[in-house]
């Protein structure tokens, strides 16, 4: 990748830690698998049992956040603690967007990746964390390319489409898709002049772009979040060019926990294939109550810049 | 002659891009059906205990272990590592393997994400200059039978101190028993397919 920017970060000594590459590397071995929010170690338990890439620790799933209102933090370490015990898949947790300390706390407790979430109360208006200082891996939130390209600057080796998150309504998630990788496709037919225009109106770093425009893709995986609920949400994503999904309230918030987890886990592996989403869609029982994006208090995907 | 690669879960796509820059056709392998005709297989990088879970519901599970032990070549990086090894430590005692090669390993033995790494290694049967490889969560070869080749071991990086770094110096990370290939870093992630090489030369009976 010669002279992009994401690989400034030079490996030195000859076992480097820490690397882009290791970074991306986990990323990459997640594409086309479900990473479930859990807030205990039995649900952790569940959903590695359902087929779980990995699990994101927090407190609150993002639909109690909602529903609960106050400042949102980084989880209880010994909760952490607890999940990490619990399951041998990788761990994520999150801390909130720009609390450099949040994620030196993950950071010390080992976690696999940091999460600088907006589904958290943000702690500085202007700055997200400078993630290039750090061991471990981030995933960032993006709702169109130029803020994926941004957190990508500031080191970040996982975008995921922040949709709305608690909602169970896919409809922010496919916008935001759809606009991340619109303007790849787009991107990719523009010409060499072009590109600079593109970067000044992305608000992005010519060099990512000009990547993009070469690779056609982002250069790091680009997961899906916010509002997957069922089976045919993680196929519809998936289908839009989703590498894997993140589910949150959509599983433990549903009636049968259990069978939904593996549904959706079957339904993203198996994404193209209708007949296979169809017979594990049957019979799940009732899926996450859901909400109108119209009436929501709070618009999580405008947090972050 | 087509090679497939599992694609349930995991690094597929990168190991698709090997067997094309080396003139080999590669084949999706998601269902039973996919399985007719293959000279080889690889088994990608990804969750080894997902992986072990939708080879299972897809029902390729049984087939390919029959494949496998009537002396279908294959090649597992990682995760593919794990469903081959004979003996898994600290996996989940439910998690479905092939056990087709004489290895005990433990998961993630070099420890969390943040100990993942890079390192050169020299590979016995590839010339030139050494081998990058990328290891992520990677399993730890504690033991192998005496019919196991192995064909690298991890460099003792002795400078590194007692740093979690040193875990695993002197480790095997490439192993071979007849028609199986495994390893315990990602060689799909950069751009050398000379291990890819190797396999293939495997399917067309060389070695």
């Amino acid at each position: 990748m010669g002279d992009s920017p994401i690989e400034s970060r030079s490996a030195t000594g000859n076992r480097p830690t820490g690397t882009f590459t290791v970074k991306r590397g986990l990323a990459d071995m997640l594409r086309g698998g479900v990473v479930m929010d859990v807030v205990d170690a039995e649900q952790a338990k569940l959903a590695e049992d359902s087929g779980a890439v990995a699990v994101m620790a927090l407190e609150r799933v993002p639909a109690d956040i909602r529903r609960d209102g106050g400042v949102a933090r980084m989880s209880d370490p010994a909760m952490i603690e607890g999940i990490k015990a619990a399951v041998t898949v990788p761990v994520m947790a999150k801390a909130r967007i720009g609390h450099f300390a949040e994620a030196q706390v993950l950071a010390a407790l080992g976690v696999d990746y940091v999460d600088e979430s907006e589904v958290l109360t943000p702690a500085d208006e202007a700055h997200h964390i400078d993630k290039w200082s750090y061991d471990v891996p981030f995933v960032c939130g993006a709702t169109n390319l130029g803020e994926a390209l941004r957190r990508i600057s500031e080191g970040a080796a996982l975008i995921r489409s922040k949709g709305e998150a608690g909602t169970g309504n896919i409809v922010e998630a496919v916008r935001h898709l759809r606009a991340i990788l619109g303007d790849i496709r787009r991107i990719t037919q523009a010409d060499s002049a072009e590109l600079y225009g593109w970067a000044k109106q992305l608000a992005a770093p010519i060099g990512l772009v000009q990547e993009i425009a070469g690779s056609g893709r982002l250069p790091v995986p680009l997961f899906c979040a916010g509002g997957i609920a069922t089976p045919a949400d993680a196929s519809l994503v998936m289908q839009l060019g989703a590498e894997a999904v993140f589910v949150g309230s959509g599983i433990f918030k549903s009636s049968d926990p259990e069978r939904r987890a593996r549904a959706i886990v079957e339904a993203t592996a198996h994404y193209a294939d209708a007949h296979l989403v169809a017979k594990v869609s049957t019979g799940l029982g009732d899926a996450m109550a859901g909400q109108e994006i119209d009436t929501l208090d709070v618009r999580l995907a405008a947090r972050g810049w | 002659m087509t090679i497939g690669v599992l694609a349930l879960q995991g690094d597929v796509r990168e190991h698709m891009a090997a067997l094309a820059d080396l003139g080999e056709v590669g084949r999706l392998v998601s269902g039973p059906a996919d399985l007719v005709a293959l000279a080889g297989i690889i088994l990608p990088g990804g969750e080894s205990t997902t992986l072990s879970m939708l080879l299972e519901s897809s029902g390729l599970l049984d087939p390919l272990a029959a494949a496998l032990t009537d002396g279908l070549p294959v090649f597992g990086t990682c995760a593919g590592m794990i469903l081959l090894a004979e003996t898994v430590l600290d996996g989940r005692p439910d998690q479905r393997r092939f056990g087709v090669i004489d290895i005990t390993l433990r998961r993630n033995g070099y420890g969390r994400q943040v100990a993942s790494f890079e390192c050169d290694l020299n590979v016995a049967g590839i010339e030139g200059p050494p081998v990058h490889a990328v290891f992520i969560r990677a399993p730890v070869v504690e033991a192998v039978s005496p019919d196991i080749e192995v064909l690298a071991t991890l460099p003792d990086h002795a400078d590194t101190g007692g740093d979690v770094r040193n875990v695993g110096g002197g480790r095997p990370v490439v192993c071979k028993q007849g028609p199986v290939l495994v390893t315990a870093f990602h060689p799909e992630l950069t751009e050398d397919r000379r291990v890819h090489q190797l396999f293939v030369g495997m399917t067309k009976g060389e070695r």
